[in-house]
């Protein structure tokens, strides 16, 4: 196969090295799970992560790649049969493995691992290794496999040519749905990030004049040069930075750029819509180059930054939390972690991105293997980088940071009284200092992962470059970074969600499914923007901070998309009469079922985290005219009832659909096992050698 | 760039840099901005299309942004 070009891939020799590779990983492992009472150094962890996705890739995906998908490097590609030079192109595979990492790595595998910190770093680190070796990277990597089978078919095509069209409508519904709750989660954590920070809040407004002159300039100046405009781009920005601590400290214009949660919500949403409204080349297009240039460069100084400071990990292997009291996301351990920790780990939504562009570049089957399941592993990799630098940090600070005020209330002597109070002792100069250090006002209640990350990098980056005043600039740098790629995920997401909702609000009234019209785009783009700007809004004024509400909504979400895309890949597995190898997609789809449905069951139905029972609790107390805290005002109470209320729908809805698409999955295997032959839907075989390379 | 450029592979010492770094070029708008390789593109063309016109880069661009945020995918969370 395609491994032999590393010499003989089942040599004594490969063999020994192997043998090494798992001997240092178990080694690294135990030291990283065992070692009890002293810090462990991330050297361990990192070592362990490495390890474990090596293993992973040398011998699971090879299994995969062999038995399961049966890739076959004499196949012609939908990319080969296709070249059209623009969608299907035949690429070499590290470019298709670069494009589909950075169209895959988000913000998410950076926010799911710091808020799962607060159960310790072990069971985050777990689920994200085993996670991602077992499910994640093996949803991506068979989507892949499949949709090169299928002409580089989407997720929602393949669903329902495999398993019927009802299938293809809950999909349809599942994505949309994910889509809103993602744009409105990871707005919150934009929001939470620049709230009552002035200096964050310049930089991230100065991207946008910025975005908008490397618009023009590749429209009327310089058409496309693409490299030179993102460099200049680059440069303006950290220029930003740096003045945005001027703007800061400056008596007049300091205030100007101060907002609350609920002002930046506002900020936010009307930028969405104007994002989504103008000319994709004035202000989307730009502000992607620049945030896709910003996240490949912070990932690579982020990983230099650990191996080179080498931090030890002040949180303990495991809290006390993992008992479901934790203060910065509600639950068990189970199913919770689960939840929280989605992409890193597994994420519904790369089936998306791996039945979109990336499948139409693949010259060989063969190369699906890194580009899939490499690129996932990638993706891991990143998320256990996110959770070294979030438990590198005093858990302190960690525990300020990310509880709600209504917890821990709002000054550093509350704070640091509660916190110590839970084992974690900390004085509230230590807090003072720190947000004194990195130039905000405060440091409390930040939660969304964003600001903590912000703290851990800063100091990460510090002691590499140190000076005066650096670690404030390192702090804003990162806040830049991730509002940044999430802006862009909120231009980008709300431009597809406006195009889905034309097409869905069209079927009743045509007129509105013209994407070229002025009118049906302002209406597609204010529908779109109002539903996730509904939850953006409630999640900012929660007095409970919205996040601890939002996450989970959006991990099940996530993980439901995730099961749904792998009972597709097992009923493709059983429809090919490769029943023995079944249990590759099944278990991790089973996995999901259980986990998503046992999240919303208990959102549904438990007495403490439930969404019905927080409803029904400040229900009672406006109806005995009885304020109950967080709450300060009864119109807040009515908030929280309707904001619970809604969330409960949601998540019945989730459970529904995964319902179903365990039902059609099911039934389509039922089906094929009757059959004597094959009956999945593949295109029919074309040998490589017969297409003529041009 | 002008059309003039697209000779072929075998060229010259000094070429093969230029050559190389027309490749990383190629590779880093296609890893960072999602736009398809021109070279290759236009050798499609004049391979399979020979009665369509050459758009200039600039053009291939402009269209190539355009079609990127018609609809689908998107970005990950």
């Amino acid at each position: 196969m395609n491994t032999a070009v590393a010499g003989h891939p089942s040599g004594p020799v490969s063999k020994l090295v192997w043998a090494a590779v798992a001997v240092v990983g178990a080694i690294c492992l135990g030291v990283v799970a065992l070692r009890r009472g002293e810090p462990v150094n991330a050297i361990w962890l990192l070592a362990a992560a490495l390890s474990v996705f090596a293993i992973g890739y040398r011998f699971y995906s090879k299994l995969i790649a062999d038995k399961v998908l049966r890739l076959d490097a004499t196949r012609a590609t939908p990319a080969v049969l296709r070249n059209d030079g623009l969608d299907y192109v035949p690429t070499e595979k590290w470019i298709v493995y670069g494009h589909h990492f950075a169209a895959i790595a988000g913000a998410g595998p950076l926010v799911g691992p710091v808020l799962a910190a607060q159960m310790g770093y072990l069971p985050g680190t777990l689920w994200i290794l085993f996670g991602v070796v077992f499910a994640g990277a093996v949803q991506d990597f068979m989507i892949l496999g499949l949709s090169l089978r299928r002409d580089g078919r989407s997720l929602g095509h393949m669903l329902r040519a495999e398993l019927g069209p009802a299938a293809g409508v809950v999909c349809m519904i599942g994505v949309l749905v994910l889509m809103m709750i993602v744009l409105a989660v990871l707005a919150l954590v934009v929001v939470k990030a620049l709230a009552i920070s002035p200096w964050g809040t310049f930089t991230v407004a100065a991207t946008i004049p910025i975005a908008i002159f490397m618009g023009l300039y590749l429209r009327f100046f310089r058409p496309g040069r693409v490299l030179e405009v993102s460099i200049i781009g680059l440069v303006l920005l950290l220029f930003s930075i740096w003045f945005g601590g001027k703007v800061a400290a400056d008596p007049t214009w300091g205030p100007m750029f101060t907002f609350n949660a609920a002002q930046l919500a506002w900020l936010v949403i009307g930028y969405g819509f104007f994002a989504s409204v103008l000319p994709v080349w004035l202000l989307l297009a730009p502000r992607d180059y620049l945030s896709t240039f910003l996240k490949i460069g912070t990932i690579a100084l982020l990983a230099i930054a650990i191996v080179f400071t080498m931090p030890q990990l002040q949180m303990p292997a495991v809290t006390k939390f993992i008992d479901g009291t934790g203060p910065v996301f509600a639950g068990n351990l189970f199913p919770f972690l689960f939840i929280t920790i989605a992409c890193g780990a597994v994420s519904g939504w790369h089936s998306i991105i791996a039945s979109g562009t990336t499948p139409k570049l693949l010259a060989n089957e063969r190369e699906a293997r890194l580009v899939g399941y490499g690129g996932m592993l990638t993706e891991a990799f990143v998320a256990i980088m996110a959770l070294i630098a979030a438990c590198a940090l005093h858990p302190g600070v960690y525990f300020a940071m990310n509880s709600p005020g209504a917890i821990i209330g709002t000054d550093v002597q509350a704070a640091a009284t509660a916190i110590s109070q839970w084992g974690f002792v900390v004085t509230p100069d230590q807090l003072t200092q720190v947000a004194k250090e990195i130039g905000e006002s405060t440091i409390l209640s930040r939660a969304g992962g964003a600001p903590t990350l912000a703290v851990g990098m800063a100091q990460l980056l510090h002691q590499i470059l140190p000076g005066e005043g650096m670690l404030a600039f390192w702090y804003h740098y990162a806040i830049l970074f991730e509002a940044l790629f999430i802006l862009t995920t909120v231009d980008a997401g709300t431009r597809v969600g406006r195009f889905m909702i034309q097409e869905l609000v069209g079927l009743a009234v045509p007129s509105l499914q013209k994407t070229e019209s002025w009118a049906a785009n302002i209406i597609g783009s204010a529908i779109c923007v109002a539903i996730w700007g509904y939850f953006l809004y409630s999640g900012a004024v929660d007095p409970l901070g919205g996040i601890n509400t939002l996450w989970p909504l959006f991990g099940i979400a996530n993980q439901m998309l995730a099961a749904i895309a792998l009972i597709l890949c097992a009923v493709v597995v059983v429809k090919l009469k490769r029943e023995k190898y079944f249990w590759v997609p099944a278990v991790p789809a089973c996995w999901l079922v259980i986990c998503t449905l046992a999240a919303g069951w208990q959102k549904l139905f438990d007495a403490k985290i439930g969404f019905p029972a927080a409803a029904s609790k400040y229900a009672n107390g406006i109806a005995q005219n009885k304020l109950i805290a967080p709450a300060k005002t009864m119109e807040e109470m009515q908030r929280i009832v309707t904001n619970n209320n809604v969330d409960a729908a949601l998540t019945g809805l989730f459970m529904l659909l995964v319902v179903a698409a365990v039902a059609f999955g099911v039934n389509a295997m039922l089906k094929a096992r009757r059959q004597a032959k094959p009956s999945a839907n593949e295109e029919p075989y074309v040998a490589l050698a017969s297409v003529a390379t041009s | 760039m002008k059309p003039a450029r697209a000779l072929p592979d075998t060229a010259p010492p000094e070429r093969d840099l230029r050559a190389l770094w027309r490749r990383a070029v190629s590779a880093g708008r296609r890893i960072f901005f999602s736009i398809p390789d021109y070279d290759a593109y236009i050798a499609h063309l004049r391979a399979h299309h020979p009665e369509r016109a050459v758009p200039s880069y600039e053009q291939f661009f402009s269209e190539r942004q355009a079609a990127r945020y018609k609809g689908g995918g998107g970005r990950c969370c």
